[in-house]
């Protein structure tokens, strides 16, 4: 080993380096294409806003979802409903009231905002345990099946007309139906600087965008200030479901992944220790929900299709589920390549080329047959990355589980203890054996 | 199963499970409460017997298909999520030749655009007049390439994604399957367009309206079609399964893998006819449930998909007469359940009904894992 | 059903020659021998006992009866297991043994019948209710967790630990207390490491020790939940002659320290050398019950269990 590479491989060796490394890099391409593409101040900002949005939420529910797959093998499929769990219930709850029973009109309690993602979060926590009092008993699969079918159920009951608005106490409220709901209660980080009496660096931070750009710098600034609340998010998640794994309760859980019986066996309440962490997770879940639509002006009931679960799912298993270093790196990866590349690409070649899509498969692959002309089958492929996105996320899903089912980062040790096990430190000598026979 | 028999087995059921007879209580009271509400005129007997036909018609399609899915997740010890994908390619390749017979071959419609089963609205299925009676030959053809089609996906699938990873856990193979049926569906939506169109030409069906106490229920050509065509495969299954060597290696293998390894089975080739009799049966059921509700789109297998596993689990996976049973059961769940519930919760209570099985009895109805 | 009368004798009454040292090692025994299709089944003792004190029998078994299905695996199997002893449990193949096994830790619950432990009825309780009150097990094919270190599998064992609750694990200052128990329990963890000889193996995942070691790991992290009652199910399947031997030291050793010891074993010869109480089941309920010695003579054994060939 060559003394020159050790301290780089040592500091390799960190995971939040290795995440810290990997979120460079990423920034940097995206900045770097925004340069070529000369997108102008604005456009980087915002395109870094919205990468760090992704990178962020994805991270966040990758931890979500490690908890319960990772560390306890609870496959849960329905991640979706129990978001969209959170940021109803939230939306209800901190909506404007809205007394006239005008048409259309739905409101909310009126409540600030921070109980009204308080609701949501506990909301969805509480959805998790309904689920798991009749479902963490079953198999794997059949467990699978219910979570879908739950998130299903969920999405049918937004949709329903039943609770699209009734009244409570005076107030028309309601999950909007089909329509959805509006969020009508503004600027979470404005909300968030006032609350914590920091209106005037609130002011501060935009008029400093606002030396950069000139029109509006508003929704800029609140765009990156929010990316910033993500991330710190993200390393909250990060830190207390760091303890929760290494600790005495982490171990269980592990144990209860690798065989629930035998833990069974050695007096674990293993039904508590996974309601909880189903629990949990799944309050987690709803948070992670709140944190991605509540900037998003209005919700509808078909956003949240099960299709946005395995997204999650596919982060997860590209970092490597059991290991939450790997559930943030794929949460970034997934975003920055599979989720936000496409789409960054497409607005590439559309700044680029002149895009004019034929509006069917058949009118692109016609000119082929014809006169040899790609261009319409290549502008229809730009036409329809969102589509062809998805299919690149069931091959790279099909792929992972053929060569990496273990993910990024390879098979690696997770400790499960609130201690340093690594070495024993009571001894005199540190406990190697310089040549003695040890296999 | 002898009358004794099931006595027994009932009473053990019940005696095991005080959540059994809570469910079982459930369903005869909301009989009595049909009773009731037929009785006093609130609902109507012809429509209910429209719910009946139209819930028996989709129990017939999801039990079809839930043939495959059962004997592939018995046999290969997983559950398939690219199933209902398999029912969406089979339903395109299907209609697309429908389209392209019934469209004379590019005589009264550009070929690519039959091809493309009218994609982004370039021709309609009812501007060629689709219909089993109108074009029969069209329907026929449709249906067997369907079932081709589905068969032939389904091996290719096999071979290049899941025979690799044959000897894995059920879990890395269902996570896998999720794969697939995302490459599958989106690819399907890639060609084909995400538009949902109208396949046959709804008017020009024949039918016959048979009075019913209070009114009448009209059941079409394609409604006969369906019921002919689901019902003749299944009793084709049944006796295959009973009468052939093939059939009884299968219901071995399905019983213990290894068992059939050790005494000669030849595994793989079992599982490649597991494949070719649940992929030709699910493209057909694809085909067959477009033709009957005349509408075709890139969705129409995934939203099959949990009713199909609602089916599968309600019958004991691995019994192919458990996802037929559980089929028309589930069929007839979603659909009678507008009596009491909204109708936007139908869905819903199937798989209610599902996650109440899985909880009170989670080997099936049809327990004892075989085949047969 | 044919009555065997004869069994009776044998059966729970201590003989003369009363307990025999453990560590006698010199008799050898008959050859097990399995292929029997002698079909004895006997009617369900109905020995009259005083109830015992619970301080020298902590687990007794009675009536034991588990049906599946229509199927009877263990048919009225009573019998009990005397504090500080090594006591065995010998069947041929589908005598119930297992299923017994099952019985006693919860993972089954018995169709009729009672379990006592320490004077209290355990019947149904929940595994690791059961597990909590002392009486603890391991397993045919050794169960570790794979993908956890041996280190960690040791940790994972002892009850009472503060971090097992999920706000202590987390929040800050409580978490203090966590870590200071975990330091204490790690070292507690490394005496056992070293007892059983396989601290060299402490980072090493569990998944990847050989059959004989996880048997070790197995036994190791049982002891470290501090259990009364140790039911070792077929701790010597699998592993080979100097292992075993090693597995066997330590047991007796541990005998030696006031534990009791429930074993389930194939091995006839293993268990009449090391043993002072036999319990032979066959289908389903107890044949008959002694020191070895009384046992390797009773008629019924060498009929049903070898075979009539001894």
């Amino acid at each position: 080993m060559s003394t020159a590479d050790s301290p780089l491989a040592a500091l390799w060796e960190r995971d939040a380096v290795k995440i810290g490394v990997l979120l460079a890099g990423i920034y940097l391409a995206y900045v770097l294409v925004g340069v070529v593409l000369d997108y102008g101040v604005r456009g980087q900002l915002n395109s870094i806003a919205t990468l760090t949005f992704y990178v962020a939420l994805f991270a966040l529910l990758s931890l979500a979802l490690n908890l319960h797959w990772g560390y306890t093998g609870m496959f849960n499929i329905g991640v979706v409903g129990f978001m969209a769990v959170g940021i109803y219930v939230m939306a209800v709850v901190s909506k404007a009231p809205a007394t006239e029973a005008a048409a259309g009109s739905v409101g909310g309690l009126g409540l600030p905002l921070w109980v009204g993602v308080l609701a949501g979060t506990v909301a969805a926590g509480l959805l998790g345990l309904l689920v798991a009092l009749p479902a963490l008993r079953l198999r794997a699969d059949y467990l699978a099946i219910v979570t879908v079918a739950m998130s299903e159920m969920v999405r049918f009951t937004f949709l329903s007309g039943t609770f699209q608005r009734f009244e409570v106490g005076g107030l028309v409220i309601g999950f909007g139906g089909g329509s959805g709901l509006l969020l009508d209660f503004g600027s979470p980080v404005e909300q968030l600087f006032d609350a914590l009496f920091l209106g005037g660096v609130y002011d501060g931070l935009v008029g400093l965008t606002g030396t950069v750009i000139e029109n509006n710098p508003q929704p800029v600034t609140n765009g990156l200030l929010y990316g910033v609340l993500l991330l710190g998010a993200v390393g909250l998640y990060y830190v207390v479901l760091g303890r929760l794994g290494n600790s005495p309760f982490g171990r269980v859980l592990k144990a209860i992944r690798e065989d629930e019986d035998a833990a069974n066996a050695l007096g674990k309440d293993t039904k508590a220790f996974k309601t909880k962490a189903f629990v949990l997770g799944c309050a987690l879940m709803g948070l992670g929900g709140i944190l991605w639509y509540m900037t998003s002006g209005a919700i509808t009931p078909n956003t949240y299709r099960p299709r946005l679960t395995f997204f999650i799912w596919i982060a997860l298993i590209i970092g490597g589920a059991g290991s939450n270093t790997g559930s943030v790196m794929g949460g970034a990866l997934f975003a920055a390549l599979l989720f936000q590349g496409p789409r960054f690409l497409q607005s590439v070649v559309n700044n680029l080329v002149d895009v004019e899509a034929p509006s069917t498969f058949g009118q692109a692959l016609a000119p082929i047959a014809g006169a040899g002309d790609l261009a319409p089958l290549g502008f229809y492929v730009i036409d329809s990355v969102r589509q062809l996105q998805l299919i690149v996320m069931g091959l790279v899903l099909i792929f992972l589980m053929h060569r990496r089912p273990e993910g990024l980062l390879g098979h690696r040790k997770e400790p499960a203890a609130s201690v340093e096990l690594e070495r024993r430190p009571d001894r005199e000598t540190p406990y190697t054996d310089g040549g003695e026979t040890d296999e | 199963m002898g009358v004794t028999e099931s006595y027994s087995r009932g009473r053990e059921l019940v005696e095991g499970n005080p959540l059994a007879l809570v469910f079982g209580l459930l369903i005869v009271l909301l009989l009595f409460d049909l009773v009731g509400k037929l009785a006093s005129g609130a609902v109507q007997v012809s429509s209910v017997a429209v719910l009946v036909k139209d819930g028996l018609a989709r129990g017939l399609v999801i039990g079809l298909a839930g043939i495959g899915l059962s004997m592939t997740y018995s046999i290969l010890n997983f559950a398939n999520f690219a199933h209902g994908d398999y029912i969406t390619a089979g339903a395109f390749s299907g209609w697309a030749t429908t389209y392209l017979i019934a469209g004379g071959f590019g005589s009264s419609a550009n070929v690519g655009s039959l091809l493309l089963v009218g994609a982004g609205g370039s021709v309609f299925g009812g501007a060629l007049g689709i219909s089993v009676t109108a074009t029969p030959v069209a329907v026929v053809g449709g249906m067997v390439v369907a079932g081709g089609g589905a068969i032939l996906l389904s091996l290719v699938i096999d071979r290049l994604v899941f025979e690799p990873i044959r000897d894995r856990d059920g879990i890395t193979l269902l996570i896998t399957s999720i794969g697939v049926a995302f490459a599958l569906r989106y690819t399907i939506q890639f060609v084909f367009g995400p538009s949902k169109r109208g396949t046959t030409a709804a008017g020009g069906v024949p039918t016959l309206s048979v009075p019913v106490v209070d009114g009448t229920v009209r059941i079409t050509a394609h409604d006969a079609t369906l019921a002919v065509v689901a019902g003749g495969l299944m009793l084709g299954v049944h006796l295959l399964l009973q009468r052939t060597r093939l059939g009884k290696a299968m219901r071995a293998m399905a019983d213990n893998e290894d068992l059939a390894r050790v005494t000669g089975i030849p595994t793989e080739r079992v599982v490649r006819f597991t494949w070719i009799i649940g992929g030709g049966l699910t493209g057909v059921a694809g085909y067959v449930f477009v033709l009957w509700k005349g509408t075709l789109g890139w969705f129409d297998g995934w939203i099959l998909l949990l009713l199909i596993f609602a089916a599968v689990i309600l019958g004991g996976i691995g019994s192919i007469y458990g996802a037929i049973v559980g089929g028309l059961v589930i069929g007839l769940t979603a659909s009678l359940s507008v009596v009491w519930i909204p109708s936007s919760f139908s869905r819903a209570s199937a798989f209610l009904m599902m996650i109440l099985i899985l909880v009170v009895k989670p080997t099936g109805l049809f327990s004892g894992r075989s085949t047969a | 059903m044919s009555d065997d009368p004869t069994a009776e004798t044998a059966a729970g009454e201590p003989t003369s020659t009363s307990t025999v040292d453990s560590a006698e090692h010199d008799e050898n025994g008959p050859d097990a021998n399995n292929d029997t299709t002698v079909s004895v089944e006997r009617e369900p003792d109905l020995r009259d006992d005083d109830a015992p004190d619970p301080e020298e029998v902590p687990l007794r078994v009675d009536g034991l009866r588990k049906e599946f299905g229509g199927i009877t695996a263990v048919a009225d199997a009573s019998f009990q297991v005397e504090a500080g002893t090594l006591t065995g449990l010998i069947g041929p193949n589908g005598a119930g043994k297992s299923t017994t096994f099952n019985c006693i830790t919860g993972v089954h619950e018995p169709t009729a019948g009672t379990v006592t432990f320490r004077g209290e009825d355990i019947t149904g309780l929940a595994s690791h209710t059961v597990a909590n009150r002392g009486l603890v097990r391991t397993f045919q094919i050794a169960r570790e967790f794979g993908e956890m270190t041996v280190l960690e599998n040791l940790m994972l064992a002892p009850g009472g630990q503060r971090g097992e609750s999920l706000w202590r694990s987390v929040l800050p200052f409580v978490r203090d207390d966590v870590v200071g128990q975990e330091s204490e329990l790690r070292e507690r963890c490394w005496e056992t490491l070293e007892f059983f000889e396989i601290d060299h193996l402490a980072h090493e995942f569990a998944g990847n020790l050989s059959g004989g070691q996880r048997k070790l790991l197995e036994l190791a992290r049982a002891l470290l939940t501090e259990p009364d009652v140790l039911l070792l199910d077929e701790p010597f399947a699998g592993v080979n002659p100097s292992l075993e031997e090693r597995l066997l030291d330590h047991v007796h050793e541990l005998r030696a320290d006031g534990y009791t010891f429930l074993i389930v074993e194939h091995d006839m010869d293993l268990i009449m050398d090391n043993c002072e109480h036999v319990v032979v089941m066959h289908q389903g309920s107890v044949l008959t019950e002694g020191p070895p010695e009384t046992v390797r003579k009773d008629e019924d054994v060498i009929e049903a269990y070898l075979g009539g060939d001894v």
